[in-house]
């Protein structure tokens, strides 16, 4: 009996391929995984072969179009990282991740005395100051951020 | 180039260009200031004190500000007498305040929370401190009282002196100090250095630093002696205070082999770093100082409210 162990492709969902190796599971803790609906089976392949990088990670999330704010802050760690939506076994629309201007929601500021970390009606927010490598500062009480995954919300 | 209109949250929202502006009607507002001159442009505007953190002379020398430009204020000088003790948040605070006044001046313990208060209100905001974080009218009148001593700002050779690691003037000053091409010399106890990001971001700019430990050394060919309290608030852990707590204090042995232009400034209040010795030299500027942030702050609000300059 032959078994097919590799991931197989996905009928409705978002495809993250091209993370850089060994960083699907950061990837993961920043789309926030555990806020995905119960029905969205999520298939990670950590050391894929790959032409272009070598070696690369593959996160794909089924029956969960991800918004434009998780896709791009991901490029906060892999920014040659691609997004395909997948539609009936077809990917509709491919693109790669793109760091904008500004990450707001995604991380939390690690100023504890920041106004962001209160309660307050208000999403974290920072601006991209330096893109290689990134750097961030909170738009709010301008503390910079160089490592990322430590502040995620 | 206006700033009717503006939110003034930190110092890097001014460019050097609105900083000499606002320093040059400074200068003029002066004998306002003192009340020997009369002028009204806020009459009929009301200024909002949004104070959620004791203050004495940040406020009540804004409250002196409107009230010689002619206008009114409404206070909270106490956040445990506002509702936000009954859980309202500081974003519907300023929100419902800003239908009561033209502007907004807020002093808070929170970093961040200017900014925040910018966004709830449609009327300007001018921080009056977040926390540790900025307090622009401060540097900019730290700034008037350089020039008023020395009529440019431009070639002088400043001693920051003190805690430059929790310190929320020294930061924005340093800024200021370095887009106006001042020599810099940092002089800190161990462990409260200017952080490196900040020196990095001064050098970025054209700015000039150096750091010398020995104060009697730092001070000899300074033109400045900006001293700032050691503040037991800003430290994480008590221990680390006690260790720094009275590590310098400037008397006329310091002072010594300074130039006798030399000036000792101090945002104060003062907790022991300057001895009462140095207030009748000719080097204590930290009296004139205070009274600076009069004229500075109706500057600030008459740029900011006044019907002189609109548009840009």
């Amino acid at each position: 009996m032959v078994r097919e162990l590799k991931i197989t492709p996905i009928k409705n969902g978002t495809v993250i391929d091209h993370i850089t190796s060994g960083l699907a599971l950061d990837v993961l803790r920043l789309i926030n995984i555990q806020s995905l609906d119960k029905d969205s089976t999520v298939s990670v392949a950590i050391r894929v072969r790959s032409g272009k990088l070598g070696w690369k990670d593959i996160v794909k999330v089924e029956n969960m179009e991800l918004s434009p704010r998780k896709v791009n802050a991901i490029a906060l760690i892999s920014p040659q990282a691609t997004i395909s939506i997948v539609r009936d076994f077809k990917i509709q629309e491919k693109r790669s991740v793109d760091l904008p201007d500004r990450i707001v929601g995604i991380l939390k500021c690690p100023n504890p005395n920041c106004i962001t970390n209160q309660p307050e009606p208000v999403e974290s927010e920072f601006e991209v100051i330096e893109r290689r490598p990134v750097v961030l500062t909170c738009a709010y009480c301008e503390r910079r951020v160089e490592s990322f995954l430590n502040h995620l919300a | 180039m206006s700033l009717h209109g503006r939110d003034v949250i930190s110092i890097r929202d001014l460019s050097r260009e609105e900083i000499e502006e606002i320093l040059a009607s400074a200068r003029k507002m002066v004998p306002y200031a003192e009340g020997k001159k009369v002028m009204h442009p806020l009459e009929d505007k009301i200024v909002a004190m949004a104070f959620f953190e004791p203050s004495t002379r940040t406020r009540l020398s804004f409250e002196s500000a409107v009230q010689r430009l002619g206008g009114s204020c409404i206070t909270i000088a106490d956040a445990g007498a506002s509702s936000m003790r009954k859980g309202e948040s500081l974003y519907d605070t300023i929100r419902m305040l800003s239908g009561y006044a033209e502007a907004i001046v807020i002093r808070h313990p929170n970093e961040g929370s200017a900014r925040l208060a910018a966004r709830a209100s449609d009327r300007p905001v001018v921080n009056a401190g977040d926390g540790a974080g900025q307090h622009p009218t401060q540097t900019l009148l730290d700034l008037a009282t350089m020039q008023e001593s020395f009529d440019t700002l431009t070639g002088l050779k400043i001693v920051l002196l003190g805690d430059l690691k929790y310190g929320r003037t020294v930061h924005s000053l340093a800024h200021a100090l370095a887009l106006f091409g001042s020599e810099i010399v940092l002089s800190s106890p161990p462990g409260l250095g200017l952080p490196d990001e900040v020196i990095e971001r001064l050098e970025h700019m054209g700015g000039k630093v150096t750091a010398e430990p020995d104060l009697r050394k730092a001070v000899r060919d300074s033109d400045v002696l900006y001293v700032t309290r050691i503040q037991k608030e800003r430290f994480p852990d008590e221990s680390d205070y006690r260790k720094v707590a009275g590590s310098y204090r400037i008397d006329a042995s310091v002072l010594r082999d300074a130039k006798p232009r030399l000036i000792v400034m101090h945002p104060l209040p003062r907790a022991g770093e300057i001895s009462p010795e140095v207030d009748d030299t000719p080097h204590a500027a930290y009296f004139r100082q205070a009274f600076l942030a009069v004229p500075v702050r109706m500057a600030l609000l008459n740029a900011v409210l006044g019907e002189g300059k609109k548009g840009g």
